[in-house]
Parts: structure tokens; C-alpha cells; sequence
């Protein structure tokens, strides 16, 4: 029988959840253990089914194992989307209630809980799925290399499921440890741990067996991206549980340590998770789409080692004017504005790649959402840079402009990118000739940037009308206004923010119907597939 | 160029690569976060600090739970404006015991680290059940199920132990206390003077209003009244500890 340990396994997991959840020291573990034992149950049944029997003469039916392995890709792309679209519309909810206070349901929907929900619902429920399926996928075609390990890329993809559900889950109930991006618990955490450090062993496997005696530039940055957050997670979440059955642990550092420690963290999840993956996936997307050569070698050299060591040392700018030592705030500050070069150095790499394919923009609607994604990175690691400078900071910081700066990125840069990287994949995975629509493609091209444009633009206002009325004095030396009030007068930013993301949820619906008529097969009858879509300008 | 053709070394070995990377991002955390650990200076000399109260405890942990500090920093900036709105800038001596810390990122609402004593208990206990009563613009959400929500006393053991192994300084008195120590400081009718010689500067009441039960509300409220007040900001000298 094959399959067997599997289920056994699984199945034995579901046991000891079950026996966890029975010998829970808190609610919220036995509640939380509940889920895990639901989630294990249900998956055992499901490997039940797929159980494979041997033939009456002895033999198995041999998969083929020697193409490509890309059905777990195909997984992690409809995953991808699928947690795109929860991630976003969490968003809509949550900036909802900001304008509507009203809409927040205690307790399990009160925007305390909902946030953080949001925010890793996009950051690794979204971007995990998408750089775990673009790394696959680039590692494989760039190595001509099938992927490493057997099913051990099918148990990243499900345990990294697993993991999301855990923490996903957990928010709701108020299992935190309040880190921010880095808020699940210490069980959830180990977990993670584990389905890393397969992912890390299938990467390099992969490498190991590359038929390319160079490793490509894409894979250079997917590998640091993957060591690096490898650490950052380890050391960040070093705690201390107060029982083996509960929920509850203490983090290993206090105060300006455990500050320190949780900003080089987050802010290098944006460093390495959100950007240096994601330029993994640029390197080897916009090539492609373009179907031209990465404009400068040298280029990508000098901006990788710039970028992967510059970016660590950043952190501290989270902490401007705070209780955290001059010193390091002002390390901070200097490297994060010479973070601005190797950043523009990424950006210009990726533009310059349409360098004699420019005509393509005024066919390609994929080809130019990578270009309006790399415009966001470049626009937002300069607007990162100027905010991190003391000075700047000292408006923009605990107001709505942060908010923005982080969408205009994340929306822009990191969305962008794998909408238009899912456009490109999806046929070819699916083995079709083309999309369903390459019009709905320009559809959600042009809400997604008019929701982002008005995003940041309202969050751009409402940050600097707080921030300026907060230090508002009268001529008496007197403060002008009471807290409440800056509440008050940002409400019809909350409203329109509101409506930005509605726009960024439809496009991103639009998209999730599109693929779907996509791999079904569908092909509308108007579009010849032997010419351009749309018709070149004259 | 020279340098480029050596890189294509690296770029044709993989463990070079590897530790490559891992040699450019371990530098910077290095140089930034160790020396906190061990220069002097990095966090003052204060009067007053102690750990939280067993009931203050349960309080933060409900703060934390709740995701309080999405919207509440607790951190003054050494501003005009910020001290003037909510008190003395904040140090870093303020939070060493906190695991982990507070400082938050945002300012939906206002900072929190001085909030103690500035409203009443009343104040807090309706504000938290709805926020619109006391304060008809708040966007705050409503926290009412924390009146019903009972704490058990029992399981606060473990939190002050958890707490110690990590560097707080809990003793064995304070830690063998724990569970009589969370009723007491609820319950105005309590033998506290044990409880007031092992915390200072500890308010001991019914903080919900309710002195028939003691709830995550009564918790949440001591946490909040406590915040900022323990450190005596006149004894403390601002030119011997420049940073």
C-alpha cells in the first residue's frame, strides 16, 4: 500500500491534538487544539481516500517523476489567490470599522483581533503562497532540475496551509503574542520552524541538482530570502511557554532589547519576505514577459550583496525619538537611506529589462502591471528612506502616512507583482494557449491602481492633517486640539481608504474569475489566438 | 572587472553562496542589538521600578490578547507636544520587565504609557464596556464581555514563573503568593499587608464596580491604572543618564 505512513502519521497527529486539547491548562488551547484535531481528522479521511493499492501481480503504478513537478505549484497559485482575496477583503472589513466603529462584533471581530488577521493574511498567507509557488516553479526551470526531496515539497505546501490556519485561527480567539507580523504563539511558531526548514532543504536540493553551471540571479535572491527570514523568525520569537498545554508564553528579551529585536525582524519581513522574494520573482517574471535578457549583470551583483546587507540594519528606524539609544536610532536612519540605492538599483534592473521591448506595454496588459509594480517599489523605497530620516519621522510616525508607505508596497510592489507573475503561470501550468480574457486583465490592472492611487493618496492626507494637529499650538502656547478631535477629522479619509480597497478587492475578484474560465479552458471566440489582443496605437 | 569574474565563483557554488548571504545578514543585527544587551547606559537609573502585580499581570495579558496596542502606543516621545498631552517621555527603564514590550507603531488611538490615574475607575470600566458613552466620537471598539468574563485566580502561578526564568525578578515569596495576592488586590476587605510590602506603589480596590466577582475587567483596569506611575520622574536625573 502506498500512502500509508501518511495517514498514520496524520492520523496520529489528530490523536495527540485531540489528547492536547483534552489536557489543556487554558480555554483557549483546548479550543485552538479542537480546530488542529478538526483540521488532522479531516485531512486524514482525505488521505484515506487517495490510499493506493498494488496491482493483484505486486507492482505499483510508478508516477512519473521525470518532467517537472508542478502540481504542487498549481496548488500553491490557487492558494495564492484564494488567500489574496480573504487577506483583502479582512482589509476592507478592518478599514471599515475605522470609519464605522459600529461593525466591530465583540469579541472575536473587534479590530484588535481582525488586524493582525489582515496583515498576515497578506504578508504570508498571500506572499508566502506566492514566493513558495514562483520559487518552485523559477528554481525548476532555471536548474532544469526536477525538485528535490519527493513529497517533501507537497508537505511544505500543506504544513505552510497548516500553519496559516493555526495562526489565522488563533488571532480570532486572541492567541497572540503581540510581536507585530510575527504574532502567533509558540507552538505555531515551532511549527513553522519545521515546514522552513524543509522548504530551505528542497530549495537547496534543488540547486544541488541544477544542469546549469550557474546559479541564476533569481534563485540568489529566493535563497537569502529563505535563510534570512529562517533567522529573523528563530531569534524573534525565542520564548519562554508557561505550560506544554497552554497558549501562553513570555518572549525571551524586555523592553529596548525585545524593541530592538522585534524591528530588526519586522522590518527585515519587509526586507527579505516582501522584497528580496519578490525580486526573485521579478528576475526570472519580467524576462520572461518581456522576453528579453535582465538588463545589466553587473547591475544585479552589486544591487544583491548592497541590498541583503544593507537592509538589516534598518530596523531601528520603527524606534525614532523612542527610549531606544541615539546611537542605534541614528545607525538606523544612515543605512536605511543608503538603502535607498540597491533598492532603485532592483527597480532600474527590472525597467531597463524592457529596453527595445517598450512597443510591448501598449499590447501587454501583464507586462504592464510589472511595470507599474516595479514604479510602486521604486516609489516606495524612496518614499521608506525619506520617512526614516529623524526629522520626517518625527510627523509621520504612530500616524496614517506609515499605513500608507506600507500599502503603496505592499499593494503596489508585492500585489502587483504576483497578479501579473499568476497571469503568466497560470496558462502555462494549466497547458493553455493563452488567458480567458486579456481585456479583464486590463480591468483589474486599472481598478487595482486606482484603488492604491487613492489609498495612499488619502492616507498620505490624513497622516500629515494628524500629525500636524497634534503639534498644533495656539498663540497662547496652548494645544490646540484634543486627541479625539484628530480622530474626528480624519473620518472622511477612513471613508475614502475604505473605498480604495473595494477597488483593489474587485480587481483581485475580477482576476480570481478570470482564472478560473482560464483553467477551465475557456477561450472567448472573438480572440484570435494567432494576433495581439488588443490593437497596437497607430 | 575583476571582482565580478571572482563572483562567478560564488555564483557556481552553492554553499559559497549560502554562507555568503548568511555572512551580509548576520553583520548588521550583530552590531545594532548585542551591545544593548551590555552597555551600561542603555537603560537608566531609576526609582521605583518592580514587576507587575499578579492582577496587573492577568490585566496586560488581556491588553495583549486583545491587540490593545495596534492602536495604543506606550511609548512619549521627547517632544513639547507629547509631553505636554500625556507626561514625561517615556524610558527605557519603564519597560524592562515587560516580555514582551509595548511601545506599539500607531496612534489610531491616544498613548497609554502615563494613563495611569488619569481617569477613574468608573471612567475605565464604562469606557471599556462602550467607548461612544464617554466619548461620542471614539471609533474604539466595545469591550463589555470583560465584566463577565471571570478570571481564574489559579493559573497565575505559572505566568509569574514563566516571567522569572526570563529575567524577572519575581521572587519565591512573590511567586508563592501569586494566586492570594491576584484576589486580594480586588477585594478592598483583604489582608494586604503582605501584598503591600512585596509590591510598591499597588492600588488595591474593586477596580470594576462589581466586588462580587472578579473579572478580566477588574484585571485590565489595575493594568491601566498602574501604567507609567511606578518610576518617581523627580528623583530622576536626565544629565546622568545621556545616551
Amino acid at each position: 500500500m502506498r500512502n500509508i505512513s501518511e495517514v498514520m502519521l496524520v492520523g496520529l497527529a489528530a490523536f495527540f491534538a485531540l489528547l492536547a486539547s483534552a489536557f489543556a491548562v487554558d480555554s483557549l488551547f483546548q479550543t485552538h487544539m479542537a480546530i488542529l484535531c478538526f483540521i488532522l481528522a479531516g485531512s486524514t479521511i482525505i488521505l484515506l481516500r487517495r490510499v493506493e493499492f498494488a496491482s493483484p501481480d505486486g507492482s505499483f503504478p510508478e508516477p512519473d517523476t521525470s518532467g517537472y513537478m508542478d502540481e504542487v505549484i498549481r496548488y500553491g497559485a490557487i492558494a495564492t489567490l484564494f488567500w489574496g482575496i480573504v487577506g483583502f477583503l479582512v482589509g476592507v472589513v478592518i478599514a471599515a470599522q475605522l470609519a464605522w466603529p459600529e461593525l466591530n462584533l465583540e469579541p472575536y471581530l473587534n479590530f484588535g483581533r481582525l488586524r493582525p488577521l489582515h496583515t498576515s493574511a497578506v504578508i504570508f498567507a498571500f506572499g508566502g503562497n506566492a514566493l513558495l509557488c514562483t520559487s518552485f516553479y523559477v528554481a525548476q526551470r532555471t536548474c532544469r532540475a526536477r525538485l528535490f526531496g519527493g513529497d517533501l515539497a507537497w508537505f511544505v505546501f500543506w504544513g505552510y496551509q497548516l500553519f496559516i490556519v493555526m495562526a489565522a485561527t488563533g488571532y480570532l480567539l486572541g492567541i497572540t503574542q503581540s510581536k507585530e507580523y510575527a504574532e502567533p504563539e509558540w507552538y505555531v511558531d515551532l511549527w513553522l520552524t519545521v515546514v522552513w526548514v524543509a522548504y530551505l532543504i528542497v530549495f537547496m536540493g534543488t540547486i544541488v541538482r541544477r544542469k546549469e553551471p550557474h546559479i541564476y540571479v533569481a534563485n540568489w535572491f529566493y535563497l537569502s530570502f529563505i535563510i534570512t527570514v529562517a533567522m529573523l523568525h528563530v531569534v524573534n520569537n525565542a520564548a519562554v511557554p508557561v505550560s506544554f498545554l497552554g497558549t501562553k508564553s513570555y518572549v525571551a528579551f524586555a523592553g529596548v532589547q525585545d524593541a530592538l529585536t522585534q524591528w530588526w525582524y519586522g522590518h527585515n519581513a519587509v526586507g527579505f519576505f516582501l522584497t528580496a522574494g519578490f525580486l526573485g520573482m521579478m528576475y526570472y517574471f519580467v524576462p520572461k514577459q518581456a522576453g528579453r535578457p535582465v538588463y545589466s549583470y553587473r547591475l544585479s551583483i552589486i544591487h544583491f550583496w548592497a541590498l541583503i546587507f544593507l537592509y538589516i540594519w534598518a530596523g531601528p528606524h520603527h524606534l525614532h525619538y523612542t527610549a531606544l539609544p541615539d546611537w542605534a536610532q541614528t545607525l538606523g536612519m544612515v543605512f536605511s537611506i543608503m538603502l535607498w540605492m540597491p533598492s532603485w538599483g532592483g527597480m532600474i534592473n527590472g525597467l531597463m529589462t524592457l529596453q527595445g521591448a517598450w512597443d510591448k506595454l501598449r499590447t501587454d496588459p501583464i507586462l504592464r502591471m510589472f511595470v507599474i509594480s516595479l514604479a510602486f517599489y521604486g516609489m516606495s523605497t524612496f518614499e521608506g528612506p525619506m520617512m526614516s530620516i529623524k526629522s520626517v519621522n518625527s510627523l509621520s510616525h504612530y500616524t496614517d502616512w506609515t499605513i500608507g508607505h506600507v500599502h503603496s508596497g505592499a499593494l503596489g510592489w508585492n500585489g502587483m507583482i504576483v497578479f501579473a507573475s499568476l497571469y503568466y503561470l497560470v496558462p502555462k501550468l494549466w497547458n493553455k494557449q493563452s488567458l480567458y480574457s486579456l481585456k479583464l486583465v486590463n480591468w483589474h490592472l486599472w481598478l487595482a491602481t486606482l484603488g492604491i492611487v487613492i489609498y495612499a493618496a488619502v492616507m498620505w492626507v490624513a497622516g500629515i492633517t494628524q500629525g500636524l494637529m497634534w503639534r498644533e499650538y495656539d498663540d497662547q502656547g496652548f494645544l490646540v486640539n484634543s486627541f479625539i478631535e484628530t480622530v474626528s477629522a480624519i473620518h472622511p479619509e477612513y471613508v475614502m481608504r475604505t473605498f480604495g480597497g473595494l477597488l483593489y478587492l474587485s480587481g483581485a475578484l475580477i482576476m480570481a474569475y478570470n482564472i478560473w474560465r482560464t483553467i477551465r479552458g475557456d477561450v472567448p471566440e472573438t480572440v484570435q489566438q494567432d494576433q495581439p489582443s488588443a490593437v497596437p496605437a497607430e | 572587472m575583476s571582482f565580478l569574474d571572482k563572483h562567478q565563483k560564488l555564483e557556481r557554488n552553492l554553499s559559497l553562496m549560502f554562507v555568503g548571504s548568511l555572512l551580509a545578514v548576520l553583520v548588521g543585527g550583530i552590531v545594532e542589538i548585542a551591545p544593548l544587551f551590555y552597555v551600561k547606559n542603555t537603560i537608566e537609573k531609576v526609582e521605583g521600578m518592580r514587576p507587575y502585580t499578579p492582577l496587573e499581570l492577568a490585566g496586560r495579558d488581556i491588553y495583549i490578547r486583545e491587540g490593545c496596542y495596534v492602536c495604543h502606543s506606550q511609548m512619549i516621545r521627547p517632544f513639547r507636544d507629547e509631553v505636554e498631552r500625556y507626561g514625561h517621555y517615556s524610558l527605557a527603564a519603564e519597560s524592562m520587565y515587560d516580555h514582551p514590550f509595548q511601545w506599539g507603531s500607531k496612534r489610531t488611538g491616544p498613548d497609554l504609557a502615563r494613563v495611569g490615574g488619569r481617569y477613574s475607575d468608573e471612567w475605565h470600566a464604562q469606557h471599556l464596556k462602550d467607548p461612544k458613552s464617554v466619548v461620542p466620537e471614539s471609533i474604539m471598539p466595545k469591550y463589555s464581555f470583560l465584566a463577565n468574563a471571570e478570571i481564574k485566580p489559579e493559573s497565575v502561578t505559572g505566568h509569574l514563573k514563566a516571567n522569572a526564568v526570563v529575567g524577572v525578578p519575581y521572587t519565591e515569596e512573590m511567586i508563592e503568593n501569586a494566586v492570594a495576592d491576584l484576589k486580594a488586590q480586588a477585594d478592598p476587605d483583604a489582608d494586604t499587608d503582605g501584598l503591600e510590602e512585596r509590591y510598591q506603589k499597588i492600588s488595591i480596590r474593586d477596580f470594576d464596580g462589581n466586588p462580587d466577582a472578579l473579572t478580566e475587567l477588574d484585571a485590565l483596569i489595575a493594568y491601566l491604572q498602574m501604567l507609567g506611575t511606578l518610576v518617581d520622574l523627580e528623583a530622576y536625573k536626565q544629565e546622568e543618564n545621556l545616551r
